[in-house]
């Protein structure tokens, strides 16, 4: 910029005059404020001074400024005129009207940011001046604005010292920065420590040399600040605690159990959010249920309003898990190609990734070993019979039983539920007392019961149909999603009928207590003759008559059943895994067929079923959370101690699956799981929290119609009169409608999108895919890479094996086609040297017969062909092999 | 952490954690570990870079490595003299390029240089033939040997040379859904 200053004033009015001739052409919008002050610009000297100015900040912000626009300022700048020159000049100037500056505090900003617009424009196409007249213009306006506080002197030093070596400085910062940013990549480079170590060194040394006598004030402490943010950002992850903890924890499953991994992440984030939950609950004074909390409206010296975030954090869970959930599947889809390349690399991926690193076991690493050769094994099977269909309606026929036998189950396990809900109501409705341990728990007894037996029947039950391994896994996980989705929905709605018959009871109950209040006052009146001030009547809290409060029965439910699901799990752990291993470890020696490798042999560790274990675990809470609370501490202490106890079976008495399958390549598939099952407990919840009423006697919402009420009275109450407004606006069904029709555009928008973009992406592949195989082709016919090449030899064999026939097989078509067109006269005569030049010759003429007629009446050169003036060579034209074809077969 | 200052400079330790994915303390740590394997051969001063090497066979020792079919590669790779033979620097080196932090394509990188048994930048089918031997123990028959590599050649190989390049192989592993978990020693 400093230049441009420079070559304005020194060449003084005449270049001004230049510059505002130049200026006219320039976009409007920069023009415009030039325009307005255009009539003060008269007074020349005054505008000397901005601009020099301008130029000095701009030195001093030109970091950013890049090679090519220095490179054109300096052309512009008098052609070969030299720096220190320039310097001189602009020492001149300034002495010179030293004192006509003017110094406008602070107006840079605006001004720099055009100039660097100017700048951008300018670029390249010499108008350095007409720029440096519209700033000059920008100047004189703001300095009219801001008055004349002059102060010229000192800066104009700076600008001296720095217009040395501007191009120079530009460049070396850009090294700088270059080398500041190899710096932060180096430990991505795949050098040898030593390279990187000394690269490190130089390029330290020399930011060190120069960043010191570079940029002063606001671009360093810029750069300062980016460098800064970089480290922080990039060392971050590093040392941060997140990074340590989840491997240490994850380690013992992990390092030796590698197909354990999936499983352990997913425990992992399960318990943090458990954990957070469950210290949101903590802060309440939580007690496990409920219909402990109390609906005082705010509490302590702080406020605290227990019954709203009551409510808001029963519903800010689900928003929370939502999110987490959708960002992780998020995370997922993009890594890795989400499936959409299934198969496409299936040898590759298993020779170069089914090792996994981190085995350090000797047991494991034999057992991974062998589950790589027998799953190479089993992809070499697959490719060789790829499809190899017998008897295809006796499979079928099988299937439609095997389905038909599944539902039946599914059915008969959903009505077993029922019932068994039912007449728990009935137990619920006699005295506790009598009632067996067996008879209280039934419910939970059974679901667990059916959890346990249901999913190993549904294996046995799909050896029926004999689907591929993979396919038999996902039939076999989304029945088992179909049994526990069904038997928790059975469950709800079997509650949900308790709760309406316990809210029928809780209105009798309610009037008998106001009835009785009012009998108290009455009498009290009666007695005392007063009728202010009556004292509370004197029951104790004990005989107080009580509502039934259904949330909490509700929450009871819920926790009794994990509870039920916790000891149902450790038990089958205990006796179906470890004593299985211990009988088979030690009967082994004493039996007469071999356990180990025979009938009872180890169990195998299922991952996928404890994946949906966990997830079912994790929808139970999502919908027992907001009636009882504790229970999501419950589910910590159950993830913990789970995760360390079936650690611990897992590595001494299973063995891991013969063939492991996964589900999806994709991770996606058991949190889409997830997601449908928040989806679906969320539904129950909020159902409830809507419609049904609160009891009248327990809970934060007591007293209040609806649960959301709490909402209305914060509002209300708290919030100032404009925020209600603003809420009750919100809320209005006309501004809501076109915000739900809003989305629902912005979702079909976006579908189709992705829709477009999947078919191009669908396309380029088959594109890519066309092109390797033609490829592929080329290759495999002939040694020959190129289309000529490979059309020479289709003709060579022919004329070089038997050349006399070839030449008459030339012949007959040429007379064919000489006769329509009439061009070429005597074939005869050029077949004569090479039969493929006549066929060449043959073929174009019919191409095109016109420009021929006009020439063959002169002499015709003996070598060349008629159409060879117009057309290509003979020999590219042979090579082309347009005559090929027609004439000789 | 007293050893801090006897072990390594200040600015040693910075450079170092400039190059590699590792903070101080798990450098200071993995020194422990590589002067473990041979805490008469590795002196606690490192100031002046003392030129020490251990040999394959004590690298090739450690829990980490031992049960890896590829760990003489590994260790072929991230020496310096291509034999296994590793200094300090090395052994840095080859733990940051596996550790959780490294990126896709860094590891990718090593990977294909580590599955390229013969140094050539390419892996041709011998290549695959000692990976899949490796992997499997020498339990498949040749022809099955034979298979796979033809398949895996007919499934990476994208100009079709026969063999796989770099760009083959990153282009087929960047892919795949489980390489930057296998890829991975924790240390």
């Amino acid at each position: 910029m400093e230049i441009d200053a420079e070559y304005d004033s020194g060449s003084d009015v005449d270049s001004k005059r230049r510059a505002k001739g130049k200026n006219k052409p320039k976009p409007a919008a920069r023009g415009k404020k030039a325009k307005a002050d255009s009539v003060e610009e008269s007074e020349e000297e005054e505008e000397e001074a901005p601009r020099k100015r301008k130029g000095r900040k701009k030195k001093e912000e030109s970091e950013e400024e890049s090679e090519e626009e220095q490179k054109g300022r300096r052309k512009k700048a008098a052609g070969s005129k030299k720096r220190a020159v320039k310097k001189d000049d602009s020492e001149e100037e300034s002495e010179e009207e030293k004192g006509n500056k003017r110094k406008g505090g602070k107006k840079g900003a605006s001004r720099k940011e055009k100039e660097e617009e100017n700048n951008k424009e300018k670029k390249g196409n010499g108008k350095a001046a007409g720029k440096g007249g519209k700033d000059k213009q920008d100047d004189k306006d703001k300095k009219k604005n801001k008055g004349k506080n002059s102060s010229g002197s000192s800066s104009d030093d700076n600008s001296e010292d720095e217009s040395m070596s501007e191009g120079e400085m530009a460049r070396l910062k850009e090294e700088v920065e270059e080398k500041k940013k190899l710096i932060v990549t180096l430990r991505n480079k795949p050098w040898r420590m030593k390279r990187r170590l000394k690269c490190l060194k130089e390029a330290q040394a020399f930011v060190e040399k120069f960043e010191g006598a570079l940029g002063k004030g606001k671009g360093r402490r810029l750069y300062a600040f980016k460098v800064m943010m970089t480290k922080v950002l990039m060392g971050m992850p590093y040392g941060s605690i997140a990074r340590k903890t989840v491997p240490r924890d994850e380690q013992d499953s992990a390092m030796d159990f590698s197909v354990l991994f999936e499983f352990g992440v997913i425990c992992y984030c399960l318990i943090w959010i458990k954990l957070l939950t469950f210290l949101q609950g903590y802060c309440k004074y939580s007690i496990m249920f409920y219909g402990y909390y109390n609906n005082q409206r705010s509490i302590g010296l702080l406020q605290f309003r227990l019954p709203l975030s009551y409510l808001l954090v029963g519903v800010g869970i689900f928003g929370y898990s939502l999110m987490v959930v959708i960002r992780t599947m998020a995370r997922n889809a993009n890594e890795g190609g989400d499936g959409a390349e299934e198969g496409a690399f299936t040898f590759s991926w298993k020779l170069f990734t089914s090792w996994d690193y981190l085995i350090g076991n000797p047991e494991t690493a034999d057992n991974k070993f062998a589950s790589t050769t027998t799953s190479f094994k089993e992809s070499i099977v697959d490719e060789q019979e790829n499809l190899k269909d017998e008897n295809i309606h006796l499979r079928r026929f099988l299937r439609v039983i095997a389905n038909i036998l599944i539902l039946c189950c599914l059915g008969g396990s959903g009505y077993l539920i029922y019932y068994v809900v039912k007449r728990s109501q009935e137990f619920a409705k006699k005295d506790r007392n009598e009632l067996t341990w067996l008879q209280k728990n039934e419910v939970e007894i059974v679901m667990s019961l059916l959890g346990l037996v249901c999913p190993p029947l549904f294996e046995v039950i799909s050896e029926l149909e004999e689907y591929h391994p993979r396919i038999a896994l996902k039939w076999q996980l989304a029945r088992i999603f179909a049994l526990f989705l069904g038997n928790l929905y059975t469950f709800l709605f079997a509650l949900f009928d308790e709760v309406n018959a316990k809210l029928d009871n809780e209105k009798e109950i309610k009037n008998e207590t106001i009835w009785a209040l009012k009998e108290y006052y009455d009498n009290y009146t009666l007695h005392h003759n007063v009728t202010e001030n009556i004292p509370p009547p004197n029951i104790s809290p004990a005989d107080v008559i009580r509502g039934p409060c259904w949330e909490t029965e509700v929450g009871i439910e819920f926790v009794k059943l994990t509870v039920s699901d916790i000891q149902v799990t450790y038990l089958t752990i205990l006796i179906g895994d470890f004593l299985r291993a211990v009988i088979v470890r030690f009967l082994n020696y004493c039996w007469c067929w071999d356990l180990e490798a025979g009938f009872p042999s180890y169990g195998e560790f299922d991952i996928s079923g404890n994946v949906l274990g966990l997830i079912f675990n994790q929808g139970m809470i999502w919908m027992g959370a907001f009636y009882a609370p504790g229970l999501v501490g419950i589910n910590v202490l159950r993830l913990l101690s789970s995760m360390y106890y079936q650690c611990w079976a897992v590595m001494s008495c299973n063995v891991p699956h013969e063939r492991v399958f996964k589900a999806s390549r994709s991770n996606n598939f058991y949190m889409g799981l997830l997601l449908l099952v928040l989806f679906l407990s969320l539904m129950p919840v909020i159902y409830s929290i809507m419609t049904l009423p609160p009891s009248f006697d327990c809970g934060p919402f007591s007293g209040k119609d609806q649960m959301y009420d709490v909402i209305m009275e914060t509002i209300e109450k708290d919030l100032p009169p404009f925020m209600a407004d603003i809420f009750s606006y919100a809320s209005n069904p006309g501004l809501i409608m076109p915000a739900v029709l809003l989305m629902v555009l912005a979702i079909y928008y976006l579908n189709a999108v992705s829709k477009a973009y999947q078919n191009s992406n669908m396309d380029l592949k088959r594109k890519m895919q066309m092109q390797r195989d033609e490829e592929k082709n080329r290759r495999n016919n002939k040694d020959s890479t190129n289309q000529v090449m490979k059309d020479l030899e289709d003709l060579l064999p022919n004329k070089s094996l038997i050349p006399p026939p070839s030449a008459e097989e030339t012949e007959k078509p040429a007379d064919q086609l000489s006769k329509s067109p009439k061009v070429t006269g005597k074939p005869g005569a050029a077949a004569t040297g090479k039969g493929v030049n006549v066929k060449k010759d043959v073929s174009l003429a019919a191409a095109n017969p016109r420009a021929p007629v006009t020439r063959p009446p002169g002499p015709r050169p003996p070598g060349p062909l008629p159409g060879n003036a117009r057309g290509p060579l003979p020999g590219q034209g042979m090579g082309r092999g347009r005559g090929g074809p027609p004439p000789r077969r | 952490m007293g050893n801090k200052q006897t072990i390594f400079t200040s600015q040693q330790l910075d450079a170092y954690q400039d190059c590699t994915y590792f903070t101080r303390k798990e450098i200071l740590r993995l020194f422990h570990r590589y002067r473990d394997l041979a805490p008469q051969l590795v002196p606690l001063d490192y100031k002046n870079q003392p030129e020490v090497r251990l040999p394959y066979e004590l690298i090739g020792s450690m829990p980490e490595l031992k049960d890896n079919p590829f760990r003489q590669r590994i260790a072929e790779v991230f020496s310096e003299d291509g034999e296994g033979n590793m200094t300090l620097d090395d052994f840095l080196d080859m733990f940051s390029v596996l550790s959780e932090m490294a990126p896709r394509d860094l590891k990718a990188y090593y990977a294909f240089k580590i599955y390229d048994f013969n140094n050539d930048d390419f892996i041709c089918k011998s290549d695959l033939e000692k990976t899949l031997n490796k992997l499997t123990r020498n339990e498949l028959t040749e022809d099955e040997v034979r298979m796979v590599c033809e398949k895996v050649i007919d499934e990476a190989d994208l100009d079709n040379d026969g063999r796989l390049s770099l760009e083959d192989f990153q282009h087929m592993i960047m892919r795949a859904p489980d390489f930057l978990s296998t890829f991975h020693i924790r240390i």
